[in-house]
């Protein structure tokens, strides 16, 4: 709900692409609900660089979404796919036409937005989900979670986040894509995401590495999401006003219960920190019912039986 | 309530709490809650184990309005303790039926709620207790005229002593509603795997437990009278349906189910599986029936002789 | 079970004429949450039964941040803790003073 109100509506986001994760999910399952109960329908999330996700179905069923294009496909979608050519990009055989190489592209400078999650965050807003644990790759996010600077078409979005930025110079309008991360500000077990520095520093001198595995450097994130409220780190104007942004977020994790309190009241002050009641977001509504669809099942009846679900899904 | 809710969203059966499912289906404002969770009436036991207890013991008793209608309304809540019955929960049930049965002047249908595993293990004997004094002040309360509903769509289904309360004594109340997702037995797929073993029945195996335990099946079988959507406002029309529709509780009835339940047993009782079933019953595609919309069900359940009948 | 007392002074009344409430469910990873409007004035009783122990600061940080944002003058909380993280927590008590505000 955050995200949708506090940033999708607040710079009218049309052309995105999302991380795979549970908080982009919940996003897409709350478009034909949340979004639809604040108007917004055909002003966001209307042209996707993103793979055919069944999370976002109910959405294109609500008329939600203009345009996707894909990277690749998802089991179970064809039928579906082949059905709404109005929507993807099918050959003449109507069978699903994706091209990693040009998705990546439009992904890079075409979208306004890029939204994922991460499983640590630094003081800095560098990102990574390399833990002591497990080292998976990062898929399209270094890709898609960075600022292009190549990028020379203009959109309402974009030319707005310019203009936030804290070191725009007035003189010279220029646009800058919004990178926002969405996470909970603990993970698994109590695990904090929030962290003085990333497992990704002493993973990289351990083995050696000539880069320390980071997903999206913190220079390129603009947002940062948890339950807490939004940090905007675009109208930051020091690493230290930045830095408190980040702790005013991070919940009650260590780095969080370490924040100077007078400041990040006066960041909140300010609007660099925006918490669920300063965006009239009802925790009441904090609820799964609100999701346009709970279940695998769901999805298939929104699909009118044409999403297929692999076996390891179906429970019913 | 914010718009969000109230536009666009329709209140799902399976996903609500306790407390979500009575304040939806009941008139708004209409509910008067009896030892709610302010009384504290918790139960004396989980504190020996180290459990976390709940302040209403997992079970919510009071009277309200369904579309005007007087009722007296139970409502379980799976997520605790997966509904089990203890020894306060047991009680709170008890007491408003033997209030139904007792009080002339109370209302003349009592809403049953259920969401259970059985008997909560760690109360043992009073959870055993307490089941068989329910299924016994559901029979008083109907033979005093009481007309008791049971609805049935949440996680935890309802099994073991519920199940006797929904399942065996679903006979013993007055009707059933159940959707797609809840589920009714005696025994729960886990226990009937410890006892028989994965391959007479693999507990794990979420189409197979729907396919014998499931709402749909309950409901073609003839164990429910009617099959709800999972939304509380489906729950609430189907029992508003049924309730002048309610079969006399007398010595005919249950003669004609014993009569009902051997010839079902004659005929359906080599069958390995439901698909067989229907088969025999004579169901176009007999293995789609998991796959059906709600509404294309409800017709093929409605047609069935065998699904329809006042001795269930 | 680990049980934990916090008295502490709101800024304010919670608004509301609801005498209680109730949001939660104890269950795994969740919390039940009553609210009772008992107290005089701007005091503020929070109650917390927790089967997870060693976590009390964190409990202590949660519910005083809670108290100075949503100023829970007069209620008396009480809380079964089913092992919640502590951002559950926090939107379960600010539910719950949402809860106390309208007659619903």
């Amino acid at each position: 709900m955050l995200a949708i109100k506090g940033i999708y509506a607040e710079y009218g986001i049309q052309r995105l692409n999302h991380g795979i994760g549970f908080g982009t999910a919940a996003i897409e399952l709350l478009l034909p609900t949340f979004g639809e109960s604040l108007g917004l329908k055909g002003k966001v999330a209307t042209h996707w660089a993103l793979n055919p996700h069944p999370a976002l179905i109910p959405a294109i069923e609500s008329g939600w979404v203009k345009q996707i294009h894909c990277f690749g496909s998802e089991v179970g979608m064809d039928d579906y796919i082949r059905a709404r050519p109005d929507v993807f990009f099918t050959g003449s055989d109507g069978s699903l036409r994706s091209n990693r190489a040009f998705c990546q592209t439009a992904g890079l400078y075409a979208c306004d937005m890029f939204i994922g999650s991460t499983l640590q965050i630094d003081l800095a807003g560098n990102s990574s989900t390399v833990t002591p644990e497990r080292i998976p790759g990062f898929g399209g996010a270094p890709n898609m979670g960075s600022d292009a600077h190549g990028r020379r078409h203009a959109s309402d979005a974009w030319l707005k986040a310019g203009r936030q930025a804290s070191d725009a110079d007035p003189k010279m309008a220029r646009g800058r894509k919004l990178v926002v991360q969405v996470l909970e500000t603990f993970g698994e077990k109590m695990v904090p995401a929030f962290v003085e520095q990333l497992s990704s520093v002493e993973f990289a001198q351990r083995m050696k590495l000539e880069l320390v595995p980071v997903m999206i450097y913190g220079d390129d994130v603009t947002h940062v999401v948890t339950e807490e409220g939004i940090a905007n780190l675009l109208i930051c104007r020091s690493a230290e006003e930045r830095e408190q942004a980040i702790r005013g977020v991070a919940g009650f994790t260590d780095v969080g219960r370490a924040r100077d309190r007078k400041m990040v009241e006066s960041l909140r002050d300010r609007g660099v920190i925006r918490r669920p009641e300063d965006l009239n977001i009802d925790p009441l509504n904090a609820n799964r019912q609100l999701l346009a669809a709970r279940s695998v099942k769901d999805l298939v009846g929104w699909s009118g039986g044409l999403y297929r679900p692999p076996g390891k899904f179906r429970n019913w | 309530m914010n718009n969000a809710f109230t536009k666009y969203r329709t209140w799902s059966w399976y996903e609500a709490t306790a407390r979500e499912r009575v304040a939806n289906l009941l008139d708004r404002g209409s509910f008067t809650e009896f030892i709610g969770p302010e009384k504290r009436e918790i139960s004396p036991h989980l504190a020996l184990f180290d459990l976390p207890e709940a302040f209403d013991d997992g079970i919510i008793v009071g009277r309200g309005t369904v579309r005007g209608r007087d009722v007296l309304l139970a409502a379980q809540e799976g997520r605790f303790m997966g509904g089990t019955f203890g020894e306060v929960h047991g009680a709170k049930l008890v007491g408003l039926l033997r209030y139904a049965r007792d009080y002339q002047d109370a209302p003349r249908v009592v809403v049953l709620l259920l969401d259970t595993g059985g008997v909560r293990l760690q109360e043992a004997n009073v959870g055993e207790l307490a089941v068989s004094e329910v299924i016994r002040a559901v029979l008083e309360a109907r033979m005093a005229g009481v007309t008791v509903i049971a609805m049935v769509g949440g996680r935890a289904g309802c099994f073991g002593g519920g199940g006797i309360v929904v399942g065996i004594v679903a006979g013993c109340c007055s009707r059933i509603v159940i959707s797609e997702q809840g589920r009714t037995s005696v025994s729960g797929p886990e226990v009937i795997e410890t006892n028989m073993g994965v391959e007479e029945f693999d507990s794990r195996d979420r189409p197979l437990v729907w396919r014998t335990t499931g709402g749909k099946t309950r409901r073609l079988l003839g164990g429910a009278d009617a099959y709800a959507e999972d939304s509380i406002d489906s729950f609430r029309d189907v029992a508003i349906s049924l309730l002048d529709r309610i079969p006399a509780f007398d010595l005919d009835t249950m003669e004609k189910e014993h009569a009902r339940l051997t010839q079902r047993l004659e005929k359906f009782g080599q069958c390995h599986d439901t698909p067989e079933i229907w088969k025999a019953m004579g169901i176009a595609e007999p293995d789609r029936i998991a796959d059906l919309s709600d509404e294309d069900f409800n017709q093929i359940a409605q047609a069935q002789k065998e699904a329809n009948h006042d001795a269930r | 079970m680990e049980i934990l007392e916090i008295h502490q002074k709101a800024a304010r009344r919670a608004p509301g004429d609801k005498s209680h409430g109730i949001t939660g469910v104890v269950a795994s990873g969740d919390l039940e949450v009553l609210l009772e409007r008992l107290l005089d004035g701007t005091e503020c009783e929070v109650n917390v039964k927790t089967s997870v122990e060693g976590f009390g600061d964190v409990w202590r940080a949660v519910v005083n941040d809670f108290i100075e944002r949503h100023s829970p003058g007069g209620l008396r909380i009480s809380i079964n803790d089913g092992g919640a993280r502590p951002e559950t927590v926090s939107l379960r008590l600010a539910q719950g003073v949402r809860l106390m505000e309208a007659d619903r």
